[in-house]
């Protein structure tokens, strides 16, 4: 079994669960397991210790209610399905990660963030409940609450406490399925941190980085702002169009490529070609369709084989604000002079995360990705140095190799959720390669 | 979701074609009715389909053996549908049903007996009425017996039979009635068996197929949901039965 970036690679039992009912029993009948949504998890959180429950199967919507536009869905429902049946019906999620082929079930357990993080917090925020099956078997109903401190240590919990066999939570009215997005160009880091600080009022803000520039443009970047267009905006269209579904198909790559073709020639020319395109947009707003605003890698369906079959890893780190400029600029320079292109390096502002364990604090988060190569790891030791001196972490649901110094460094609540852990027995019954590698 | 006032009796709501199919209706607007042998796991399919979509659905406990029991059940289903789709079906293990004469009669009857004496009593009020159109799930094993499965291959041989009959005798009184044989799909009943890609169709492949043949957009009376099928059956039909016998397909 393997994570989303095909490193690293272990044994677990796979055990099916179609039934809501018949999860009480076959939680309870084994330990060291690990509940698995679509595994689009990077590394090993969704790995089981000895068994893994593929949870795919509890994909069904339970109930919504317009009133108030909450939610009810199984933990297996992918957020494709929510958008698929609610976009054209006039919601959208609350947050959305990169990608929209996950479970609800994942994105609590790793309280994932999207673009909005900085005005409107994790997905985790917006669970008004959810029932967790326990080490025993027995389902808990939490809250922010009722059972409040489980349903904290859920949300960004890595599926450690139980498995999330429903939730509730609230989508957003929207008037048109379009982003209306401005793009601003920074020259270097300074200036991408600087219009990231500008663009919080937007609802919607993330940066592309130039992973491989350096000396005075280091960290040069196209800054995207975007906002739900209103009605006014998408006027003219009709309500197919409005809310239309999808613009163009998708493609899978049908085979490994090798490693040769994603060279730093390679990235620097893509990187090159994307930033002058983006300056070319700059400060014109566009209407962007909201599949490739917020899922662009959606539309290359298998996309992790870009990187061979030896995969890839991603880092992702928090670092708080006042150090940025300095930590960030650091781990740029190094990524750039080991001349380890990065595909995609991203930048963007974090609020504060709400779970014991969520990922998101007040600060930066740069994300890159890069395939697996012996000298990559011993670069990453070296930058997850720098994150730790300045208080930073890694985002767990794309770690595959940090180290138990970094993770503990970088997570003070974890006493507080080992603690949890012993007093509902989960610490007995729940555990993923991850939580052995890290000592969880 | 725009009401249209039109309403869809599925038989078999729990299959994941009936669900696919019962999905595609209440996307279009329609009010749908589910059947299945246990209420709870059919109200979890109908909960679904009506957050989805936000249509009517309602559902109602029916066991396809109980076949003494469709008459008190047609009494309750008000107003009568205006499409009724059958796919109820029992793939069973041949082997099995060699040995053992309960496990075959329990394959013949689901896949033959319920679902013919149900949308024959269906015909019946629809014809009363003059409009409605009926729509059986057969199947290609129903085409020409085979050794690895023809107990089940007879009975929808049997249901192929019969809608051909109903089909015939209704010809003109504004009820349609249709036969749609799905070839491989992915489903739980093929669930860990090697299964052709270019034969092979997803659960809402074969809703959408229902929907437009029932609903007017593809015409056809017996329809194959991927078309290389009819083709190739005809291939395997015509196959002297001297040789076929010899052949393991």
């Amino acid at each position: 079994m393997e994570g989303w970036g095909r490193y690293p690679r272990h044994e677990s039992q796979a055990i099916d669960c179609r039934l809501p009912g018949a999860l009480a029993g076959t939680v309870a009948a084994r330990a060291g397991l690990i509940g698995r949504g679509n595994g689009r998890s990077y590394g090993d959180a969704a790995i089981g210790e000895h068994a893994t429950l593929m949870c795919r199967g509890l994909s069904r919507m339970r109930s919504f209610d317009p009133a108030n536009a909450t939610l009810t869905v199984e933990g297996g429902v992918m957020l494709s399905d929510i958008l698929r049946s609610f976009v054209p019906r006039g919601y959208f999620p609350p947050v959305v990660p990169g990608t929209k082929f996950v479970t609800v079930g994942g994105m609590i357990a790793s309280d994932v963030h999207g673009k909005n993080h900085h005005r409107d917090g994790g997905f985790g925020d917006h669970v008004s409940e959810l029932k967790l099956v326990m080490a025993g078997g027995e389902t808990l109903t939490c809250s922010p609450t009722r059972n409040s401190e489980l349903f904290f240590a859920t949300v960004g919990g890595m599926g450690m406490t139980g498995i999330i066999a429903e939730a509730t939570f609230r989508l957003r009215p929207i008037e048109s399925g379009w982003i209306a997005q401005k793009t601003m160009v920074a020259e270097n880091l300074a200036d991408a941190l600087k219009a990231l600080q500008q663009t919080e009022d937007a609802t919607y803000s993330v940066a592309w980085i130039d992973s491989l520039s350096q000396g005075s443009s280091l960290g040069r970047s196209l800054i995207f702002a975007g906002e739900h267009a209103t009605l006014d905006q998408a006027g003219g269209m009709p309500d197919a169009g409005r809310f239309a579904a999808k613009h163009a198909g998708s493609f899978s790559l049908p085979f490994d490529l090798p490693q040769w073709v994603l060279s730093k020639t390679s990235v620097a020319a893509f990187n090159e070609l994307y930033f002058r395109a983006g300056v070319r947009k700059a400060a014109k707003t566009s209407l962007v369709h909201w599949d490739k605003y917020f899922f662009p890698l959606d539309s290359i369906l298998e996309w992790n084989r870009l990187y061979g079959r030896r995969g890839f890893l991603q880092h992702q780190c928090v670092v708080p604000a006042e150090d940025a400029l300095a930590v960030l600029s650091g781990i740029l320079e190094r990524f750039a002079r080991s001349g380890k292109g990065s595909f995609l390096a991203v930048l963007k502002k974090l609020g504060g995360g709400s779970g014991l364990l969520s990922f998101p604090a007040p600060g930066y988060t740069l994300a890159l990705d890069l395939p697996v190569t012996q000298e990559v790891f011993r670069l990453l030791d070296e930058i997850d140095e720098l994150v730790v001196k300045a208080g930073g972490r890694l985002y767990l649901a794309k770690d595959a190799r940090q180290s138990r110094h970094t993770f503990e460094a970088g997570y003070p609540r974890l006493a507080a959720f080992k603690e949890l852990r012993k007093v509902t027995g989960a610490d007995r019954h729940f555990s993923s390669r991850l939580a052995k590698r890290l000592g969880i | 979701m725009k009401a249209i006032g039109k309403t869809l009796l599925l038989i078999g709501g729990t299959s994941d074609i009936g669900r696919a199919t019962a999905l595609i209706y209440a996307e279009a607007g329609w009010d749908v009715l589910l059947t299945g042998r246990k209420r709870s796991a059919v109200q979890r399919e109908a909960d679904d389909i009506s957050a989805r979509t936000g249509a009517n659905v309602l559902v109602h406990e029916l066991d396809i053996l109980l076949t003494s029991r469709f008459e008190d059940f047609l009494g309750v289903v008000s107003p009568l549908p205006d499409t009724v789709v059958c796919v109820v079906g029992e793939l069973g293990e041949q082997s099995r049903a060699e040995r053992e004469l309960e496990h075959a009669a329990m394959i013949m009857r689901t896949n033959f007996e319920g679902p013919a004496l149900l949308l024959g009593l269906l015909a019946e009020r629809f014809a009363a009425r003059g409009s409605g159109s009926i729509v059986g799930i057969s199947s290609v094993a129903g085409d020409r017996g085979r050794a690895s499965n023809y107990v089940y291959g007879a009975a929808k041989a049997g249901l192929t039979a019969f809608l051909s009959g109903l089909r015939n005798r209704l010809s003109g009184s504004g009820v349609r009635v249709l036969t749609v044989k799905p070839g491989f799909v992915r489903t739980r009943m093929t669930h860990g068996m090697k299964l052709p890609p270019l034969l092979t169709a997803e659960p809402r492949e074969v809703a959408q197929t229902i929907f437009a043949v029932a609903e007017g957009s593809r015409g056809g009376d017996v329809v194959y949901v991927r078309r290389i099928w009819r083709p190739l059956m005809t291939a395997i039909r015509s196959i002297p039965e001297p040789i076929f016998k010899r052949l393991r397909l």
